[in-house]
């Protein structure tokens, strides 16, 4: 009888523990196991930011040695060596080209989205903790230059100050750090009110500790998740200018200009332009593929949060 | 209740258009490098730099020349463009016209297109086809537009010779010759366009099967077609009309890169031309013009979503 009582009222206390687990302020079980298309997506992203910085090396040819018999050659075995993707139209090595044009692409936007999300966070959650007028100054400001297309801000700048390298990640920085803002804002208007905010609140903490203790930690996971989706737009952003031959200048190597300048090519069957261009493809689709894998096992809140 | 809240976007919308021509005005005139310099060149004497900046009227402070521009480009005075000392208006104005027509012809094509199929993935959720659906146009807007583009030009024009690889026209061409130019344009913008719509037709009709009346239809028998047709479908078609608007507003950024590749005489191209000329005064106009759209565009999906809920609509 009482031994009856005790297993029942272990079972009751199991039972209590995974309804506490349930809370939907219990901390999130950090699983991350991804589906075969997620972990083939990891594989392909982690290539290409490998290639960033071994690409140089290993490229049989310098980036901008017009080195093949003529311009868009197929692949062929000449007297400077292989040229396993054919020549592009100045008679350049397009592996090379595309193995040298991922430190440009990726690298470019890689550090514009860092810019961004350093920009977009430090903003973001100083008006989320602050309030008041920051919050409304900064929050006006940041609601005009988002009604804008992002393309033609891009171009507006680009008309006025010129193309170079620097100006690009600036202007992709400034520009995606709109976005960055609103979101961090939101998450941290979100986190400001729970409760143990309060209770830190409370119990005396300063304000720089419940952003780092607090605020951070609990912002981190969604913020990451958006930084993939981010980091998609800025390369789609910084080729799209390249493409328009307002980005990355020549002889520099970069995705973007390679289609653009080997475009005339395709009439006459080469694949110059598409290697490139395929590049591109592979490097936005698979983040984008880990991202919606990774937003598919959380919980569909989490991305309709960071649309 | 709701014609005070449309006022309010209406409101809300032309105070951002004022804040845009701020922003376009500020980014290309208080900028380093003096446009009399650019023009003048190495042959500027400090006289003949004051003479132009005079003539200019660049020797006004700022908010001086931001109002008389303002002003101008309000009564239809566009400026000159620097290359060619031609009006601007009268550039834009042999441009516009075909710009409209591309982004108009994408809309009539892509948003039956894009509703029915959304609405038939969203009926099918989880099927193979749904999978293909969701995974293709997953796929097609993580790519650049000028991939597309490029990938259109090597099957339909390098392959099969279908189609000429460039949208040129003379304006003097037959209505088939007009259809082939246009085609390949379309076909990329509207692969484009519909790859979102499609994308968020299907999840926003999916939201809304996820609502209780929903259930409730589910457990009274209702077959999903059904469902769909008469219960989600009208309470999804405030998201769908912001889907539809937002992604027109998209447009602005496809037909940039469209009009460069296949050279289509378009607005687009012309401020590209503009941008590496850097002829300001051109566009600064055209930035507005399309900046302007995007705006109003906007505008429309916020109306639309609220017109479309009832909840808005009525008083509580």
């Amino acid at each position: 009888m009482t031994e009856q009582t005790a297993s029942k009222s272990e079972a009751e206390v199991i039972a209590d523990l995974d309804a506490f687990a349930e809370l939907p302020d219990a901390p999130p079980k950090r699983k991350f196991r991804l589906t075969w298309v997620g972990y083939t997506s990891c594989a392909v992203v982690v290539f290409w930011l490998a290639i960033c910085f071994i690409g140089p090396s290993i490229a049989p040819f310098h980036e901008m040695d017009m080195d093949g018999d003529d311009s868009f050659l197929d692949a062929y075995s000449g007297e400077y060596g292989s040229f396993h993707l054919g020549t592009d139209y100045l008679g350049r090595d397009t592996l090379s080209r595309v193995l040298y044009g991922a430190r440009n692409t990726i690298g470019i936007s890689l550090a514009a989205t860092l810019i961004a999300y350093l920009i977009g966070i430090t903003l973001g959650i100083l008006a989320a903790v602050k309030g008041g007028w920051i919050d409304m100054g900064i929050s006006r400001v940041n609601d005009a230059i988002l009604a804008l297309p992002t393309i033609m801000l891009g171009l507006i700048v680009i008309a006025a100050l010129g193309s170079s390298i620097p100006i690009l990640i600036g202007t992709a920085a400034v520009i995606y750090a709109t976005s960055v803002f609103r979101i961090s804002r939101a998450l941290g208007q979100d986190i400001m009110v729970q409760d143990y905010v309060e209770v830190a609140h409370t119990r005396g903490e300063g304000i720089w500790w419940i952003i780092r203790a607090e605020v951070l930690p609990n912002a981190a996971m969604p913020l990451a998740t958006d930084f993939g989706l981010r980091l998609v737009f800025v390369v789609l952003f910084i080729s799209s200018l390249s493409f328009l031959g307002l980005g990355v200048q020549p002889p520099a190597s970069d995705w973007g200009s390679m289609v653009r300048d080997n475009l005339q090519g395709l009439t006459y069957g080469s694949w110059a332009a598409i290697w490139p261009a395929l590049a591109i493809a592979s490097f936005t689709i698979a983040i984008n593929l880990i991202v919606d894998d990774i937003s598919a096992k959380s919980g569909g809140s989490l991305a309709k949060k960071m649309v | 209740m709701m014609l005070r809240m449309v006022w309010q976007r209406m409101g809300i919308g032309l105070v951002t258009l004022w804040v845009v021509s701020v922003i376009v005005f500020v980014a290309t005139s208080i900028l380093p490098g003096d446009v009399a310099q650019i023009i003048l060149g190495q042959a500027a004497t400090p006289e003949t730099l004051a003479a132009m900046r005079a003539e200019l009227g660049l020797d006004q402070p700022g908010y001086i020349r931001y109002f008389s521009w303002l002003g101008n480009m309000m009564t239809g005075d566009l400026g000159t463009s620097k290359a060619g000392g031609a009006t601007i208006s009268s550039l834009i104005g042999g441009r516009i016209g075909n710009t409209m027509m591309m982004a108009g012809l994408v809309a009539i094509i892509s948003i039956p297109i894009s509703i029915a199929l959304g609405l038939w993935a969203a009926m099918h959720p989880g099927t193979i086809l749904d999978r293909i659906v969701t995974f293709g146009t997953l796929s097609l807007i993580s790519v650049p537009e000028f991939f597309i583009a490029t990938v259109a030009v090597l099957i339909l024009a390098v392959h099969l010779h279908w189609l000429p690889s460039t949208a040129y026209m003379t304006g003097d061409e037959t209505f088939g010759q007009l259809i082939k130019a246009l085609a390949m344009p379309l076909i990329t913008l509207v692969i484009v366009v519909s790859a979102q719509m499609i994308r968020m037709t299907r999840a926003g009709i999916l939201n809304v099967m996820s609502s209780p009346y929903i259930e409730m239809a589910i457990l009274k028998g209702v077959p999903r077609g059904r469902i769909i047709l008469r219960h989600a479908f009208f309470n999804a078609i405030g998201p769908i009309i912001n889907v539809i608007a937002l992604n027109l507003a998209y447009l602005v950024s496809g037909v940039v890169i469209v009009e460069t590749i296949f050279a289509y005489p378009g607005l687009a191209k012309l401020m590209i031309d503009g941008v590496q000329t850097r002829d300001l005064p051109l566009v600064q106009a055209c930035a507005m013009i399309f900046c302007g759209t995007y705006v109003v565009l906007i505008l429309i999906a916020d109306v639309g979503s609220i017109v479309s809920n009832p909840r808005l609509r009525s008083p509580k």
